[in-house]
């Protein structure tokens, strides 16, 4: 089922108000659907040891589970608490190219973001997701403070 | 050799002791390994024999599937082919990243340096040839290492010769072979791991630290125990103690230090760059027609063959246990992305450093003979870059480091496949290996080349022979999956 509405979430304070924000722009019109899709941050381009490699398949499936039970399932509950309905996806890479990518996929018509959260170093040499998702993005993006 | 200078009245140091209890089983060890026969005056070892004639067997029966598969091989790195899906499992690029990481080490600086002196320029060129030709071995290791893992309950992966040659000839209705080959490989894997993965690198490391210390005069010089001491704690605290830290911080230096090792070379053959032509013509020169004293084009062929072998593994069937990590659904792809290894150490870095050594003119020096290995790689760089062998010596020990951190987890891999999940087996392994560390770092070069290319080579007596019995089950998996990429079947995601 396509989705309308993608929600990019992680674990801040914001993710949180940008779900609600979403429920709100998905409860004025008919039968437009949400997708909530957490991100992994990882890339196939970096150099682990033997033994991370060994474990990766695991580990890989144990950072899945542990984003759908601590992350994603209580904020599908809180979709729920508004009386609507959201699916959940979770996603290892980068977190603007995953964004696009299921916005690609789905056929969506906006993404919203909570506005995070990296530190001011980080930021300021890699710049936040937030830009990296509005420079590149291929429908409107709604950032929530 | 620290027997030869010692004084005959001075007393014997620690590093003495080692050298004397431990010189004689070197040799023992080596000749048996290197039985030799002579063709036309010129000893040549069987073993040597043994791994070009596979790589060469490969090439053909493959079809030089390592010069038309290049391309796709860096088109599957590069990610082009990678389903969306399996995102953040291992991918094509950090498997062969491990794998490099594991071969790259002193075989690169110290193993082209010892051939230069051994054979001349001209080993050069045999070495490179060696690499093409071990494209294909690699290729066929690492298609079948990951096409017979082990994909254990808790998603964890164990591949490499070992299981292919148990399950592979089980398959072919030979169980009992399979088994014997498999532990043969293992045992030896633990040879290895010891000897090439561990020794030659402490050796050469410590080597290094003395250079830049003041040479002989170095006030370390009679202490190489005590540097491989503290390899084998730094060793030991990651193995033993599980301090993955610092092996990942050094995963991550490595290719740092590649590129300005890499960025040296250039240097010196930049400012020297009149002399390019004259450097590639001594080593065309010397493969065919070398000084007599060499021991003609089969000495310096060689010479040449053997270094590239211990350098890039080819054939050896370490790597096939790095790159089975990787998630495909084809093993062909990994068997692909792996013939990139011997290219990029040995016909791209190994001839880089042989460039820097034949251009600067040091394996022409009248005492080039006697120094050896990494020291004359050093004095090549330091014709230009005087201060260069100081980011040599930390290029050195980062490299020697992670390659005895590679080699490590192929011995592990190896014990318990003997032992299965047995702590006291693995412990054991971890102890000895660190001790190993010490003896390598305390001996002369020329028993530690001995040891490290009798262990390294006897690898791959089970493992080649394994690889002919299931050339056909290779060639079947491959031409498979070629034909599914050009009918389409299988398509680019990028």
């Amino acid at each position: 089922m396509p989705h309308d509405v993608i929600v990019g979430v992680d674990g801040s304070d914001a993710t949180r108000r940008a779900v609600l924000a979403a429920c709100e722009m998905v409860k004025d019109g008919e039968g437009r659907t949400l997708l909530l899709v957490h991100v992994v941050p990882w890339s196939p381009f970096s150099f682990p040891t033997p033994e991370e490699n060994e474990r990766r398949h695991a580990q890989r499936q144990h950072e899945i589970q542990m984003a759908q039970e601590h992350l994603l399932d209580p904020l599908a509950q809180l979709v729920a608490e508004q009386g609507l309905h959201a699916d959940t996806l979770v996603r290892h890479g980068d977190r603007a190219d995953v964004l696009n990518e299921v916005v690609e996929q789905e056929g969506a018509r906006m993404v919203v973001v909570g506005r995070t959260g990296d530190s001011g170093l980080r930021e300021r040499i890699f710049g936040s997701l937030t830009s990296h998702l509005v420079h590149t993005a291929t429908v409107p993006v709604v950032v929530v403070p | 050799m620290s027997t030869l200078v010692r004084a005959q009245d001075s007393p014997p140091t620690l590093d003495d002791r080692i050298q004397d209890a431990l010189g004689p089983v070197a040799d023992a060890i080596t000749s048996v390994v290197f039985f030799s026969v002579s063709i036309g005056g010129v000893q040549v070892a069987l073993i040597v024999v043994w791994l070009i004639a596979a790589a060469l067997f490969f090439t053909l029966y493959l079809g030089f599937l390592n010069v038309r598969g290049f391309k796709h091989a860096l088109d599957l790195v590069r990610g082009r082919y990678a389903d969306p899906n399996d995102a953040g499992e291992v991918s094509h690029f950090q498997a062969l990243a491990t794998a490099v990481s594991g071969t790259v080490g002193l075989g690169n600086i110290a193993g082209v340096a010892v051939a230069i002196a051994i054979g001349g320029p001209g080993a050069t060129f045999w070495m490179m040839t060696a690499g093409f030709l071990g494209m294909s071995s690699k290729l066929a290791e690492c298609t079948l290492g990951v096409k017979f893992r082990n994909e254990h309950a808790d998603g964890t992966v164990s591949g490499g010769p070992m299981y292919y040659l148990r399950k592979g000839l089980a398959a072919q209705g030979r169980p009992r072979l399979g088994r014997v080959l498999a532990v043969l490989f293992a045992i030896f894997c633990i040879g290895g791991a010891l000897g090439g993965g561990n020794m030659f690198q402490a050796n050469q490391a410590t080597q290094q630290i003395i250079n830049v210390t003041g040479g002989d005069a170095s006030p370390l010089a009679d202490f190489r125990w005590l540097i491989g001491l503290l390899f084998a704690v730094a060793v030991g605290v990651v193995i033993i103690g599980g301090i993955k830290s610092i092996a990942r911080v050094t995963e991550k230096l490595v290719p740092l230090m590649a590129a300005i090792y890499l960025s040296a070379c250039l240097v010196v053959i930049l400012v020297n760059i009149d002399q390019v032509p004259g450097a590639f013509g001594a080593i065309v020169r010397g493969a065919f027609a070398p000084d007599a004293a060499l021991g003609g084009v089969l000495g310096v062929l060689i010479v040449g063959f053997q270094r590239a072998a211990f350098s890039n593994e080819a054939g050896i069937g370490s790597a096939s246990i790095a790159h089975s990590a990787v998630r495909t659904k084809q093993p062909a792809t990994e068997g692909h992305v792996a013939l990139l290894e011997p290219f990029i150490d040995t016909i791209v870095i190994c001839t880089m450093t042989a460039l820097t050594i034949v251009i600067s003119g040091a394996w022409d020096d009248p005492d080039a003979p006697e120094i050896e290995g990494v020291s004359l790689t050093s004095r090549a760089f330091e014709s230009v870059l005087p201060w260069f062998p100081t980011v040599l010596a930390v290029a050195v020990v980062l490299f020697a480091f992670s390659t005895m951190i590679s080699w490590s987890y192929y011995g592990m891999k190896a014990t318990s496949y003997l032992f299965g999940d047995n702590p006291a087996a693995e412990h054991g392994f971890k102890i000895i290996f660190c001790i190993f560390v010490v003896i390598g770092a305390a001996l002369a070069l020329k028993p530690v080349i001995g040891i490290s290319d009798a262990m390294i080579f006897l690898m791959s007596l089970p493992n080649v022979l394994g690889l002919y019995l299931l050339a056909r089950v290779l060639k079947r998996e491959i031409t498979q999956y070629r034909a599914k990429l050009h009918s389409g079947e299988i398509v680019r995601t990028k």
